[in-house]
């Protein structure tokens, strides 16, 4: 087994006063609750420090962790003789066991037990949330997703371990970013008769080169030229079906949004988001002497003032 | 081994669960969700009927309060100050991603 220091986690020294872990504890959750906290590592600092507080904060389980006496976090150690038996922790070997699932066994871990009708205890399977990165194209096309998950399951004394699951799931279509998806029974296993836990997915989106996403629509940019934004032109656009043909009407403005309906991603049931073309008024940066000259007349015989406004007090 | 394809369940509109279905999955009791439905935090689908139904996606919010109550001692009260605004927070977030979607990514 390995040793965690929970005093240190907290920043607390070990003679600690009750009121004072939790205080800190607190402090600590407001900080880095991955609900509430836009840390980065938030989960795995929360993740460490809950572990600290459900064991220091319980009179039982503080006393018991003292006992195990301090070493390096990290280093592999053998609670005390006797430790066993003096806290009533049952008969296991320490050496696949963690620190956490070894003190949540004591006093408060047992709650959500109830009696299977041949007398054991039944608990109820541990529900898991997992994120899963999916690309764009898997999420247009649906996909498989393959996890190796270690998922903390109870033995058949109510111990818990982690327990490698291979779990294939179905990503269907339509799963844009942020969504959640719900695998049932797929968390740890229930002990004797208790419900399967759950397992959670929580979809991301790699960004995509092209494609902007915002629920189901898509945003892509247009660069288009200048005089092809005052005459009108037919440009191709890629979209995640392949590329479609656009009519660019004359006289379009730079920021323009031209949509392209039902090109977007599809909707869970039926439908989709549109794919939203932004127009962006493209100058070149290198001019040849020809363009420079086409310009020039253009410049000196053009009425067009793009700051009439100005003038007029800005209305 | 061979692992057996596993179908998920949409949490989103398009799903229904009922109060005691949602206890189970969010590990919340009947009664805190009631207390959250009356406080407003969590919204039935046709709050006059008689057995409340609710949108599969509420699975996420009432496991954040159950989370919530359990880390930072909550009461029912406080749960749902905290769910209003982090439904807030997160319909903020899907607007400002939206405009960002909109903005142009490279302006040479």
């Amino acid at each position: 087994m390995k040793y965690k220091d929970y005093y240190s986690t907290l920043g607390l020294e070990r003679n600690a006063k009750a009121e004072d872990i939790k205080k800190t504890y607190r402090k600590l959750a407001r900080k880095y609750h991955p609900d509430v906290s836009k840390e980065p590592d938030a989960e795995e600092k929360f993740k460490e420090v809950s572990e600290a507080y459900e064991t220091l904060s319980n009179p039982e389980k503080r006393a018991a962790y003292d006992q195990l006496g301090s070493h390096r976090p990290g280093q592999d150690f053998q609670p005390p003789p006797n430790w066993q038996k003096e806290f009533s922790a049952g008969q296991f070997s320490f050496d696949d066991i963690d620190l956490s699932d070894l003190f949540a066994q004591f006093g408060g871990g047992r709650q959500r037990a109830g009696r299977a009708p041949d007398g054991k205890i039944s608990m109820p399977g541990q529900d898991f949330e997992v994120q899963v990165h999916i690309t764009l194209e898997n999420a247009y096309h649906g996909t498989e997703i393959e996890l190796d998950l270690a998922i903390p399951e109870y033995d058949e004394n109510g111990f818990l371990h982690r327990v490698p699951h291979k779990v294939k799931a179905r990503i269907p279509k339509g799963a844009t970013d942020g969504q959640r998806l719900r695998l049932p029974g797929k968390g740890g296993k229930g002990l004797n008769g208790g419900r399967d836990g759950d397992l959670y997915l929580d979809i991301v989106l790699h960004p995509h080169p092209l494609f902007r996403v915002s629920g189901h629509d898509l945003y892509l940019d247009l660069p288009l030229a200048p005089w092809e934004a005052v005459l009108g032109t037919t440009v191709e656009v890629p979209t995640p079906a392949g590329a479609v043909r656009l009519k660019v009407p004359a006289g379009t403005q730079a920021g323009q949004k031209l949509r392209l309906p039902k090109r977007g991603l599809p909707k869970p049931r039926s439908g989709e988001g549109d794919l939203y073309a932004i127009v962006q008024i493209t100058v070149p940066s290198v001019v040849g002497e020809k363009d420079s000259a086409l310009y020039k007349q253009l410049a000196d015989n053009s009425s067009f003032n793009p700051r009439g406004h100005f003038a007029a007090g800005g209305v | 081994m061979r692992v057996e394809l596993t179908e998920v369940a949409w949490l989103d509109e398009t799903h229904e669960l009922s109060l005691a279905e949602l206890a189970q999955l969010s590990g919340l009791s009947e009664t805190e969700l009631r207390d959250l439905v009356d406080f407003g935090a969590i919204t039935p689908i046709d709050p006059s009927a008689a057995q409340r139904t609710f949108h599969a996606r509420h699975v996420v919010a009432a496991r954040v309060a159950r989370r919530l109550r359990h880390d930072f001692e909550l009461d029912v009260q406080g749960l749902a100050v905290a769910l209003t605004l982090l439904e807030r927070v997160h319909d903020l977030e899907a607007q400002l991603r939206e405009l960002r979607a909109q903005m142009p990514r490279r302006v040479r």
